[in-house]
């Protein structure tokens, strides 16, 4: 099974068709794996219970990144490669990822009302997710604005790229920012203490989160394979129908079709 | 050379022509920083600390603003088409053209800001300030701006669109450029850093913004 | 002026397959033309004209085939070789007559010639220093025209050329085309009409 392969949307379908039952069983059962072990995880002895939200916001807030990441490949793709699938890949990836970043922003939210007493902290980490999750936003819109898909592949392409090489410096600054404005840290996370109770199921539960990105991004991908092959197709009825009228008023074809109704 | 100075040239008289943007950009700009005060009041010790803040943001909105046709105009009038052909280089050509785009509309605004600090209470430190880091800032909106200018020939719409793709982009030059200023304003902390890195954007900008304009320009051809 | 001097030049394209948002618009297309020579491109509205146009000028990628061109200058790519004359004439309204052309001229480069006797041939001496947005359509055209005398490519790939001029506009096109041609130039034209000179043929989508 080589690259050339699987560049064929055919031989794609088919394969994932095989590969996604398989996929979806491993992510529920790892997902409940890790479920269970966050449930049995013991409380944090100053945030108490709510320390477990960290096993939903943590994978969220990777998979925010990871995403990005997988679309910046899926873009070279587009741009140096022209791979078929290439920008199929960086459109599907797009809304969940947005999804994996409004997530984590929720359950940043939710978390920081006990810690901080609000729902909201313009704390460095929170920022950056909320912007990254305004890139992703703009992007869907980039991809809805266009009609037609190559177009938008590649201005969404050039985009995701420059967003790439963006997103470490928008860290960086927004990082500066906050100790500019917040000379106190407002929260101090486990970090490198965190203890092995909850490092085995954060583990877990970053791994099931991870597959379920895969899963769901290949029937993300799926889906926009056969919304493509509608397009097309509805395209060449228009082109025929228009092709028709153009060349036959009242000539065979028309009598043809009227005597086959 | 030649060439390049020549596409400059045209530019900027297009711009300071009839029809032209460049001074809609300062009339713009103008125009938001007396709004302020209608927002937030006309307390002029308020004014005074939020001034370059506000200074930031207009001269912000009204580069983002002004950028919005920069390549569009080239495309439908077929120029584009002309330019890409040509021997010179694509991305030195959309340097050039937001080099242009720059002296004609970026300018203009540094120059208007000391009128406007003092509609603000700013002191001719403060003015100096945020004038410098505008010097030092906005060649870097303009290139990373010219990338959503790019991106709007390729999409067939500019407007809204692009502004919600550019602006999370520009979001660092105005956190140096705003610190930059009120360091200078009020300290503690040293001019010397946040300005630095404010230099340091707009030379990644001048790198980033052509080559990615190019390809999404030479990508978008139709 | 003269120092252009004829080499023996051939554009060729094998297989040429164009797609435009997802639709094919022409496959297998194979064409010739050599220095010398005028091609007119002719087919139905939508058959791919201008897109074939654009193709040769590098402002579209086509989907399967090559366009190669032999004996050409070796230094540089072949859509620096070309003068492209689309539907839009690349005139600034702002600017004047002169300015529009100087500027094309110093922007393009390589070989030159005098603007003033350009304007003078296609009959625009009078309106040097008038805006671009004073003149008639016809009046831009030979504005355009003016171009691809100032600056030398040895190849012309005009889109429709003749609309909007007059007789005598067709007339003196019809003498600078011919003069392009002795001094060993190509020209491929896409048209409807009569291009106003000898030459091939090339259909293409079939019989309109």
């Amino acid at each position: 099974m080589s690259l050339i392969d699987l560049a064929n949307p055919t031989r794609f379908l088919a394969l994932s068709a095989r590969v996604l039952p398989w996929l979806a069983a491993a992510t529920i059962i790892l997902l409940g794996i890790g479920l269970y072990q966050s449930a049995l995880a013991p409380d944090d002895y100053q945030q108490g219970a709510t320390v477990k939200i960290m096993f939903i916001h943590v994978p969220n807030a990777w998979l925010s990144m990871f995403v990005w990441g997988v679309m910046s490949v899926a873009s070279l793709g587009t741009l140096v490669w022209r791979h078929p699938l290439a920008d199929v890949a960086a459109k599907a990836a797009a809304p969940i990822g947005a999804s994996f970043t409004f997530l984590a922003l929720l359950t940043g939210s939710l978390w920081g009302r006990p810690m901080w007493g609000t729902y909201w902290e313009w704390d460095a980490r929170l920022t950056s997710v909320l912007i990254l999750f305004l890139m992703y936003l703009g992007l869907m819109a980039l991809w809805r604005a266009v009609e037609d898909p190559s177009r938008a592949a590649r201005a969404a392409a050039v985009l995701t790229l420059v967003g790439a090489l963006n997103l470490p410096i928008i860290k960086f600054s927004v990082d500066w920012w906050n100790t500019l404005h917040q000379p106190a840290s407002v929260m101090r996370m486990g970090g490198s203490t965190l203890d092995k109770a909850f490092l085995i199921p954060l583990l877990v539960m970053a791994v099931a989160f991870t597959l379920l990105f895969v899963t769901l991004h290949l029937a993300a991908m799926r889906n926009e394979i056969l919304r493509r092959r509608v397009r097309s197709l509805q395209m060449m009825q228009a082109s025929r129908v228009a092709f028709s009228s153009e060349v036959g008023t009242g000539s065979r074809q028309e009598s043809a079709s009227k005597g086959a109704a | 050379m030649t060439a390049l100075s020549a596409l400059i040239r045209r530019d900027i008289r297009i711009a300071l022509r009839v029809g032209g943007g460049a001074l809609i950009g300062v009339l713009f700009f103008l125009t938001v920083v007396v709004l302020m005060p209608f927002a937030v009041g006309p307390d002029l010790a308020l004014l005074s600390r939020l001034g370059p803040a506000i200074l930031w943001l207009g001269a912000l909105l009204a580069s983002l603003l002004t950028l919005d046709r920069l390549f569009m105009a080239d495309h439908e009038d077929g120029s584009l088409d002309l330019i890409t052909m040509s021997r010179t280089p694509l991305e030195l050509a959309c340097a050039a053209k937001a080099l242009a785009h720059w002296l004609a509309a970026g300018l203009p605004l540094i120059v208007a800001t000391p009128v406007l600090g003092l509609l603000l209470n700013l002191d001719m430190v403060a003015t100096g300030a945020v004038a410098l880091t505008l010097l030092a800032g906005t060649p870097a909106l303009t290139f990373t701006g010219m990338i959503g200018a790019a991106l709007a020939v390729t999409l067939h719409r500019g407007g809204l669109l692009m502004a919600v793709l550019v602006l999370p982009l520009s979001i660092p030059v105005l956190i140096f450029g705003v610190a930059a200023s009120q360091a200078a304003i009020t300290g503690p902390l040293s001019f010397g850093a946040p300005f630095s890195i404010l230099c340091a954007l707009s030379l990644v900008s001048l790198v980033i913004g052509p080559f990615a304009a190019a390809a999404s320009l030479k990508h978008g051809l139709d | 002026m003269n120092g252009l001097v004829p080499v023996k030049m051939e554009l060729a394209g094998r297989g040429i397959t164009c797609v435009r948002g997802g639709r094919e618009v022409f496959s297998g297309l194979d064409f010739e033309a050599a220095s010398g020579e005028a091609v007119a491109v002719v087919g139905r509205n939508g058959s791919g004209k201008t897109s074939l146009l654009r193709l040769i000028a590098g402002l579209l990628v086509p989907a399967g085939g090559t366009i190669v061109l032999d004996g050409g200058d070796a230094d540089m790519t072949l859509p620096e070789q070309c003068h492209y004359l689309g539907h839009r004439d690349a005139l600034k309204p702002a600017l004047s007559v002169a300015e529009n052309l100087s500027f094309w001229a110093e922007f393009l480069g390589g070989e030159r010639c005098d603007a003033t006797d350009s304007l003078a041939t296609v009959g625009l001496d009078h309106a040097t220093d008038l805006p671009a947005s004073f003149l008639s359509a016809g009046q831009r055209r030979r504005l355009s025209l003016a171009r691809l005398l100032t600056v030398r490519r040895p190849i012309w790939l005009l889109d429709e050329p003749t609309t909007a001029l007059d007789a005598a506009g067709q007339d003196m096109f019809g003498t600078l085309m011919r003069d392009h041609l002795a001094r060993g130039g190509m020209i491929i034209a896409a048209i409807h009409g009569p291009l106003g000179i000898d030459a091939r043929e090339l259909r293409i989508g079939g019989a309109a």
